[in-house]
Order: structure tokens, then C-alpha cells, then sequence
């Protein structure tokens, strides 16, 4: 078989490989600093187990997450655990597990959600005001600091209230609370890296302004900001669970682990698992999501990556 | 001699507005870049030079602002273009060659990457062309294994390798005017010789004109053609380089060429200049050299010198030959 420019496949991977020979040496370090930290392999396996279950888990409920069956609603209610229904019933009759299970799709939306708006826009503010300076870093810093003058917590309930319950409200909310950590770091970071000489130099190549920021000041700052985003991803759930355990965020019957966990209250401890289990899910959820980002602060370190070529001959 | 002129500046000034005061940076420096020489500018830290040399693409960072002046390139005043048309200047016209290779390229992209950026920013080639190029340069300036360099990241090369990158990226969009702020200076002494020769064939290759910023005084006798000694922000003393070795006239010039080992001459010892650059929010009053210049008159407290024109198209910015002259 002839490929591209008449090479053999295997040719064409030897080629890509002889040619990236730096990059792959550094992602096989990257993974070899993963593989060190037993807590990073943790976090890892329950961020990701909660990100597939966030994706598939309502399609692989036993029961329906959301329906109440009137006719067997008396007998099924406040149930514990059993083998048909492992982590019991609500008081409604519904499966718990299916409930926890389908509650992580709303914990990942909401969480993605803020990721998506929050990050761009504390990225973009903190460049802009880091690399100019002067007026505009001023007013952007100042705009910053009276959102971060409130506990974050208090500002998204009050945010919450004005908009309404529910889950879309709860995602902007928190995305109006998250967005100021974020302009923080990265001006702070941009106001280091703009002092390179690098970046006088593509200033004197003749490179635009977009451009600097963009492709030699962005990917410079990019590894806390990864860290970063990868604990509060952690602590978007936490909050999002705390919204909807006093009633705002996400409202019923949509499985959500903080409402649950509200709704159980009333029949604890008798009936523990109705609190016990959607406890444990955002538990886990919001450790591995911190134990990830942990994990994520020594992978992307160049440092601790130039101390690893020395104990551990890397071959490419 | 007119059309020969490739950059012409008059009375620059650059002010930093610090929080201490103004400091004049550089405070009304004129000089004339001819095309193809190598003009070098000499100075001790703090003296302006490289200041100067930034200014001539409006390079200056925050609180420092060029407030008066004129700098003409190929006739065109570059301090009143907009910046928009003085970006398309910068790197393709008039490249710049920084002091430190280690951080003068993004650690983030291959030697490779950044030679291509510069011309694909001025679209004098497409990726593809661009690519091709690199490896043309890289064989230029002379770099081993240029296939494979081209591929490796800044930390992957040592400083001379990477001083060789910079000097390939400002090569590579053959610009007319390449200025080299204190390029072996962070280099080991044996690299430094090989990256001036190079630069030096460079200039041939690509028929350009070099302004080197050192204060470096064997590099400048080595490979200057015309000379700028600059002291406390000001013009002390342009010549051409046999003349300046020859017969300095500026008495900081003279003072400076002690202050070296000279191999040329069997002397003697080294005499340092008493004193020290002075403080540049509070300069010295009139010529900013008299404190510490052992021919110091009473004018030179009280009237800043003019630059006058001396023979041999020289100009000495000092009190003893401007009353010769007039």
C-alpha cells in the first residue's frame, strides 16, 4: 500500500515521529509524572468516571430517574437498600440509584457550563488588562474586585434569587461569581510573561497585538490556568450542589445531587441512604476533580519534568 | 551622500515618566545611518544606546515616550507613521537582533516556527514557502544539522545556536536595516567572534546595514565602519572607527579608550574614568560630562555643548571644539 507521497505507512509514523521527537519526549515525561502520584491516577479515574457517567448515566438507569408511579408508590416508598433497588427508594417510590446516577448529567452541565462561560471571559479580561495596562487594567481590576469583594457563594445565591430557580439560572450565577479568580491569575501571569524578551522580539518581528496575546503570551500562562479550572470544575459542582440544597439551581423532579441530599434531610437518619448516597456521589466527584488537579500542577511543571529525565532514561 | 542615507534621525529624545521623575533617557541625539556600513553605537550601561536603538521602531515600553524628534527612514518619518504602517516596518524593513538568545525566543515553539512566523507575519512567503526558507537560513547562519534544528525547541539548543535562530529570523525577511542590540554579549567569548563573523558575512550576503549596539570596544574596532559614542543620553562623538581609535577628540572618548586593554599599544596601565554615569532624573548641568571630565572649562558647567562639524565628516559634541570652530 502507497500513501502519502508515495511512503509507506509505516514510513509516514517514523517520519511524524523522527520530526516531533521533542514533543513526544515530553508527553512520554508528562505521562511518567502522571504515573508517580498515585492520588493524580485517582483523581483521574474518578473525574473521568464521572464525566462518562454524566454522559451515559440517564440511559443507563434501571428504573426511570424522574417518574412516579402512582399505583405502587405506597409500598415502593422510603425503601432501603435492596437488591432491586441499591441505594433505595424516595419518598415518592422513585430509585435512588437511578436518581444519583441522572443527577450527574446535572452536575456536569452545570459545571461545563461555567467552565465555558467563566474561563473565556476571565482569559480574555486578564489578558487584555495585563498586557495594556494603564486605564484599562485599572478599570477591568477594579470591575474584579467588587465581584470579588463578596464571598462567591452569597453573590451566585443572590444572583440565583434575582434570576429564578432553575438549572439555567444557576449556570449563569455561578458563572457571574467565577470569572474574577480567573482575570486575576491570568493578568498576574500576563503582566510576568509580557517582560520576556520574546515577546519584544515578536513585538519588533512585527507581529500584531491579537497575535502576541494570543499565540506567545496565552499558551505561556496556559498550565495554571489548566490546574486551576481543573479544581474549580471540583468546586463548580460543590456550588451548584449548595444552590440547589436551599432550593435554587435545579428544580424537581430534575435528579440533583445538592437537592437530594435536601430532600433527604426530613427522614434522616431513619431513612439514610435518601441523604447518604447523593452525599457520597458529590463527595467523590468533587475529591477526584482535586485530586486531578493536583495530579495536573506536577504533570504540566517543565521543572519537575527536566528532574524526571534524570532518574528515569526516557527513550523516543 | 543624500540618497546614501538610509536612516537619518534628528534630536531624539525618549523620556521614561517614572514615579522618581523624568529621566531623560536619551535627550536630543541625532546621527545618519549610511547604507551598507556598519554603524556602531558605544556607551556604558544606562547610556541610552540601547534606548536609542529601540526608539527607531517606537519599541519603547510604558512609561518611556519619544517626545520630540524626527527619525527619517529611506525618507519616511517613522514617528509619525501610524502604527499599523510602522508594524509592516518592523522585522521586514528594520530587524532587530536582541542581547539574550535564551529568552529572545518563545520557549513554546520550535527555532523553526519562529523563523517561518516573522515571514508569514509579513506574508513575504506562505507556510509552505516559509518552511523551505527556514532551512535555507538555518544553512546560512550557519547552523549544524540544520533539518533537525529546525525541529528542536529553544531548550534543546545552546546559546550560541540560539543566537544563530535570532539572527535567522532577523535575517529572514532580508531586511535593509539589522540592529544588533549587544548580540555576544551574553555569549561565551569563543561564540562571540563566530557570531559577529557571521553577521559581518550576513550583511554581505544579504547587502544590508548593520547598527550595532555594544559596549564592547574591541567589537566595535573589529567590525565597525562608523562609530556613535553616546554618554549620559546624549551624542558625545560620531567618527569613522580609524579616526575614533586614531585621534578620539571627546575627552569621554578618550577617557574611554584608557579604561581599556589596548594590544595595539604596549602600555602602560589601564586608567579608569573617575566618577560614575550620573543619576539621569537629576543630570549634571550644561555638558553632561563635566564632572568627570579632566579638561572641564567653565562653559561646560553652564551650556550644554552643541555637535559641531569637525573634518572627516566628524562631530564632537565638546566646549573645546566648538570655540576652535566658531
Amino acid at each position: 500500500m502507497r500513501g502519502l507521497r508515495g511512503l509507506k505507512p509505516r514510513e509516514i509514523i517514523r517520519n511524524w515521529k523522527e520530526r516531533n521527537k521533542s514533543r513526544i519526549r515530553e508527553w512520554k515525561l508528562m505521562y511518567e509524572a502522571f504515573k508517580r502520584s498515585p492520588l493524580a491516577v485517582i483523581g483521574a479515574i474518578l473525574s473521568v468516571s464521572f464525566i462518562i457517567l454524566g454522559i451515559i448515566g440517564p440511559y443507563i438507569t434501571p428504573y426511570d430517574p424522574c417518574a412516579i408511579n402512582f399505583e405502587t408508590m405506597i409500598q415502593e416508598k422510603l425503601q432501603p437498600p435492596s437488591l432491586q433497588h441499591l441505594f433505595g427508594t424516595d419518598e415518592f417510590g422513585r430509585d435512588m440509584f437511578s436518581r444519583v446516577l441522572a443527577g450527574a448529567r446535572t452536575s456536569l452541565q452545570v459545571a461545563i457550563a461555567v467552565m465555558v462561560i467563566a474561563v473565556p471571559l476571565g482569559l480574555i479580561l486578564g489578558l487584555v488588562a495585563g498586557y495594556y495596562g494603564g486605564v484599562i487594567d485599572e478599570i477591568i481590576m477594579r470591575i474584579t474586585d467588587i465581584f470579588l469583594a463578596f464571598p462567591g457563594l452569597v453573590l451566585a445565591i443572590a444572583f440565583s434569587v434575582v434570576l429564578g430557580a432553575g438549572i439555567e439560572s444557576a449556570m449563569i450565577a455561578i458563572s457571574l461569581v467565577w470569572w474574577p479568580g480567573y482575570v486575576r491569575v491570568v493578568r498576574g501571569q500576563t503582566l510576568s510573561v509580557k517582560e520576556n524578551l520574546y515577546i519584544e522580539a515578536a513585538k519588533a518581528i512585527g507581529v500584531s497585538t491579537r497575535k502576541i496575546m494570543l499565540r506567545h503570551i496565552l499558551p505561556n500562562i496556559i498550565t495554571p490556568i489548566i490546574v486551576l479550572a481543573t479544581l474549580d470544575f471540583g468546586s463548580v459542582i460543590l456550588v451548584a450542589a449548595a444552590l440547589s440544597f436551599i432550593g435554587l439551581g435545579a428544580q424537581p423532579p430534575i435528579p440533583e445531587w445538592g437537592r437530594l441530599v435536601a430532600d433527604g434531610r426530613k427522614y434522616f437518619p431513619q431513612r439514610w441512604w435518601y441523604t447518604f448516597f447523593p452525599g457520597v456521589a458529590i463527595f467523590f466527584s468533587v475529591l477526584g476533580w482535586n485530586l486531578l488537579g493536583d495530579g495536573l500542577r506536577d504533570v504540566l511543571d517543565p521543572r519537575y519534568r527536566r528532574k524526571l529525565e534524570f532518574e528515569k532514561e526516557i527513550k523516543v | 551622500m543624500a540618497d546614501n542615507t538610509l536612516l537619518n534621525v534628528e534630536e531624539l529624545k525618549v523620556y521614561f515618566y517614572t514615579y522618581a521623575g523624568v529621566v531623560k533617557a536619551v535627550d536630543g541625539v541625532s546621527f545618519d545611518v549610511r547604507r551598507g556600513e556598519v554603524f556602531s553605537i558605544v556607551g556604558e550601561t544606562g547610556s541610552g544606546k540601547s534606548v536609542t536603538s529601540r526608539a527607531l521602531t517606537r519599541l519603547i515600553p510604558s512609561p518611556g515616550r519619544i517626545v520630540g524628534g524626527r527619525i527619517l527612514f529611506e525618507g519616511k518619518n517613522l514617528l509619525e507613521m501610524p502604527e499599523e504602517e510602522l508594524r509592516k516596518i518592523r522585522g521586514k524593513d528594520i530587524a532587530y537582533i536582541f542581547q539574550d538568545p535564551s529568552s529572545s525566543l518563545d520557549p513554546l515553539f520550535t527555532s523553526g516556527y519562529q523563523i517561518a512566523e516573522t515571514m508569514t507575519v509579513h506574508a513575504t512567503a506562505d507556510w509552505k514557502n516559509a518552511w523551505k526558507r527556514v532551512i535555507e537560513i538555518l544553512k546560512d547562519v550557519a547552523m549544524p544539522d540544520p533539518h533537525k534544528r529546525a525541529k528542536s525547541y529553544p531548550h534543546e539548543l545552546s546559546g550560541g545556536m540560539k543566537q544563530r535562530v535570532v539572527i535567522g529570523i532577523s535575517v529572514s525577511n532580508k531586511p535593509k536595516l539589522i540592529i544588533a542590540d549587544e548580540p555576544t554579549t551574553a555569549l561565551d567569548v569563543s561564540v562571540q567572534a563566530q557570531i559577529l563573523k557571521l553577521l559581518l558575512d550576513l550583511r554581505k550576503k544579504y547587502d544590508t546595514t548593520v547598527m550595532l549596539i555594544t559596549h564592547n570596544l574591541g567589537v566595535v574596532a573589529e567590525v565597525s565602519d562608523r562609530v556613535l559614542v553616546m554618554y549620559a543620553g546624549r551624542v558625545a562623538e560620531i567618527a569613522d572607527v580609524y579616526s575614533l581609535f586614531g585621534e578620539p577628540l571627546h575627552p569621554y572618548t578618550i577617557g574611554l579608550l584608557k579604561a581599556v586593554p589596548n594590544p595595539l599599544k604596549r602600555i602602560e596601565r589601564i586608567e579608569p574614568i573617575p566618577g560614575s554615569v550620573p543619576d539621569m532624573i537629576n543630570v549634571p548641568s550644561g555638558c553632561r560630562f563635566h564632572p568627570r571630565c579632566p579638561k572641564a572649562m567653565d562653559i561646560c558647567k553652564r551650556e550644554q555643548p552643541p555637535l559641531v562639524q569637525i573634518r572627516g565628516g566628524r562631530s564632537v559634541a565638546c566646549w573645546l571644539y566648538a570655540e576652535k570652530n566658531s
